[in-house]
């Protein structure tokens, strides 16, 4: 079985906490970092993670990205949608269709 | 195009011939493969951005909410409401096979069958924000299991996709027409070797006619 974390900032991970998934309120940019590995590591298929903590460990979570476990999933924190998950989308059409498709 | 280092010999070029005929073959099922990835990527793709952008909406509300419930409660007591949570989610983990890409597939597995059984806490001393902090996100919960899904199953097609148009590419553009002139250099090489037997039969032909018969 397959476990789900959050990680980010204490004010935007903490409802996550009541719907069961395993929340990690870290924001150095190292423990991030870290914290990704050891998750990857162990039994965590999926990890939300909020966009200011993605930013800080952006090496980290594009060396996951051709990994098929685990799925790093941005999401917008507390301060509002900074459009990094967008993006990412953007970077994965551009990469296959070989130009931004979606851009308008 | 560079012509392959091999010996204009027939044994060379048979194989060259069947060499070919497999890069050709191979050529148009890695075609087809791109084309039908690219389907399908093109269809998850649709999914995924109208699934983000409902999640984020959700969140975002999410995120309001908290906003507001930190800011009429005190943040232990907030800390402490969401400290114990009743529900507890696990993921069982398989596979689909979409195109020889291996994408997950996750299923949810929750420890209450009740999805309002989510509330760790007395409504006494907490906000009625948190409430609808915590019930957006268990609102939003399935679409987020789903956007991790497809957004992984993007990225794996979308490295497939580029590395089968490499292939493709590398077949169409270098190796099948290194084929085709290496192919070519030898016919024109053999087919010389012929004529030049031919003219020098012809020669000593001749030489010896004249020797013996005294011909002009």
């Amino acid at each position: 079985m397959y476990k789900a974390a959050v990680i980010g900032d204490t004010a935007s991970v903490s409802g996550f906490a009541a719907l069961g998934l395993t929340v990690f309120r870290e924001t150095g940019p190292e423990r991030i970092k870290k914290l990704i590995s050891r998750l990857a590591a162990r039994e965590f298929a999926v990890i939300y993670i909020t966009e200011p903590a993605a930013a800080m460990a952006a090496d980290t979570i594009k060396k996951y990205r051709e990994e098929p476990l685990p799925a790093i999933v941005l999401i917008p924190a507390i301060e509002g949608n900074t459009g990094e998950g967008m993006k990412a989308l953007h970077e994965a059409v551009e990469k296959a269709v070989g130009s931004d498709i979606l851009k308008n | 195009m560079a012509r392959l280092n091999v010996n204009p010999t027939r044994m060379e070029l048979t194989k060259l011939k069947k060499k070919l005929s497999s890069a050709r073959r191979g050529h148009k099922l890695l075609k087809d493969k791109r084309d039908e990835l690219m389907r399908q990527f093109m269809i998850m793709i649709k999914e995924n951005r109208q699934l983000r952008s409902e999640v984020e909406a959700a969140i975002s509300q999410a995120n309001r909410y908290m906003a507001v419930a930190g800011s009429v409660m005190q943040r232990e007591v907030l800390e402490t409401a969401l400290m114990l949570p009743k529900q507890e989610v696990e993921l069982d983990v398989s596979t689909k096979n979409v195109m020889s890409v291996n994408i997950p597939v996750f299923s949810p597995k929750y420890r209450t069958s009740d999805s309002n059984d989510i509330y760790s806490y007395g409504t006494a001393f907490t906000s009625i924000d948190l409430d609808g902090a915590v019930s957006a996100l268990s609102d939003i919960f399935p679409k987020m299991i789903r956007l991790a899904e497809v957004e992984k199953a993007c990225q794996l097609m979308a490295d497939e996709i580029e590395k089968t148009r490499r292939r493709v590419n590398a077949l169409e553009h270098i190796m099948i027409p290194d084929y085709e002139e290496t192919i070519k250099y030898i016919t024109m090489k053999l087919s010389e070797n012929e004529r030049s037997t031919t003219t020098s039969l012809m020669k000593v032909k001749d030489m010896v006619l004249k020797q013996s018969h005294n011909f002009t």
